[in-house]
C-alpha cells in the first residue's frame, strides 16, 4: 500500500530493494565518493554549459562566457520546494 | 541551478515566481539534471540525488572569491551575499590596497594592510564595526 509522505524541503529519493543490489550499490558509492570534492577559493571556477529557462526563452548558459562580469551560481534542491 | 528541467524552471517562474518578483525571474534557470555540475562544484547530494544550498561568487577573472553551503531547510541571506560582493569590488577596485574588515559594508572604513598597521589595528577598527 502506498505510504503517505509530508511534503519538506527535501527530495525523498527511492531506490531498489533486496540485499545483492543494495551491496553492488554501495561499492559503486564508495568510488564515485572519492571523486566528490569542495573547490577551493581563489581558484578558477569550473566551467559548464547547461541548458535553462531565461524570460520566457529556452537557452544555453556557459559559465565563460560571463568572464568580465561578476556571478553569482546559486544551487538549490529543487522547484516548488518551500524555502 | 538545480536538477529540474527546463521545463519545470518555466512552470515555477510562470505559475508562482512571477507571483513574487514583477516580471519573473530576471536571470538564467539552469537544469542539471543528474548533478554532474553540483558534483564539480562539491554540492551535489548524491544520496537524495539534488543539490544542497551552494552559492559562489565567482570574479569578472572567473575565480571563486567566496561560496556559501546550507542544507534544504534554512534559506540564505541576500544581504549577506550582496555585501560580499561589494567588498570584493571595492578591494577589486583598490587593485588589492584596501580590505574590508569584519562587519564592512559600503560607506563603512576600509583597512589600508600595510607596515605601518601591523599591531594597530585596534587603533583605527573597534569590536562594534562588527556589528550592525
Amino acid at each position: 500500500m502506498p505510504e503517505e509522505l509530508s511534503a519538506g524541503c527535501a527530495r525523498p529519493a527511492g531506490g531498489p530493494v533486496g540485499e545483492n543490489i543494495d551491496a553492488s550499490m554501495e561499492k559503486n558509492k564508495d568510488v564515485r565518493k572519492e571523486e566528490m570534492k569542495m573547490i577551493q577559493v581563489g581558484k578558477k571556477a569550473p566551467d559548464f554549459t547547461a541548458p535553462g529557462y531565461h524570460e520566457g526563452k529556452f537557452v544555453n548558459v556557459k559559465l565563460s562566457d560571463y568572464l568580465g562580469k561578476w556571478v553569482v551560481l546559486c544551487f538549490y534542491p529543487g522547484d516548488f520546494t518551500f524555502v | 541551478m538545480s536538477i529540474d528541467t527546463k521545463f519545470v524552471h518555466k512552470m515555477w517562474n510562470d505559475q508562482e515566481l512571477s507571483k513574487m518578483v514583477e516580471g519573473g525571474i530576471p536571470f538564467p534557470m539552469l537544469s542539471d539534471a543528474g548533478g554532474k555540475v553540483g558534483t564539480l562544484y562539491g554540492i551535489y547530494d548524491e544520496d537524495a540525488g539534488v543539490e544542497t544550498r551552494g552559492r559562489f561568487i565567482i570574479d569578472p577573472d572567473g575565480i571563486v572569491q567566496a561560496y556559501e553551503v546550507l542544507t534544504p531547510p534554512v534559506g540564505r541571506n541576500v544581504s549577506e551575499a550582496l555585501r560580499q560582493i561589494q567588498g570584493y569590488q571595492m578591494v577589486r577596485e583598490s587593485k588589492g590596497t584596501e580590505a574590508a574588515p569584519s562587519g564592512w559594508r559600503p560607506g563603512k572604513m576600509t583597512l589600508k594592510p600595510g607596515v605601518d598597521l601591523v599591531g594597530k589595528v585596534w587603533t583605527v577598527w573597534k569590536t562594534e564595526m562588527a556589528f550592525d
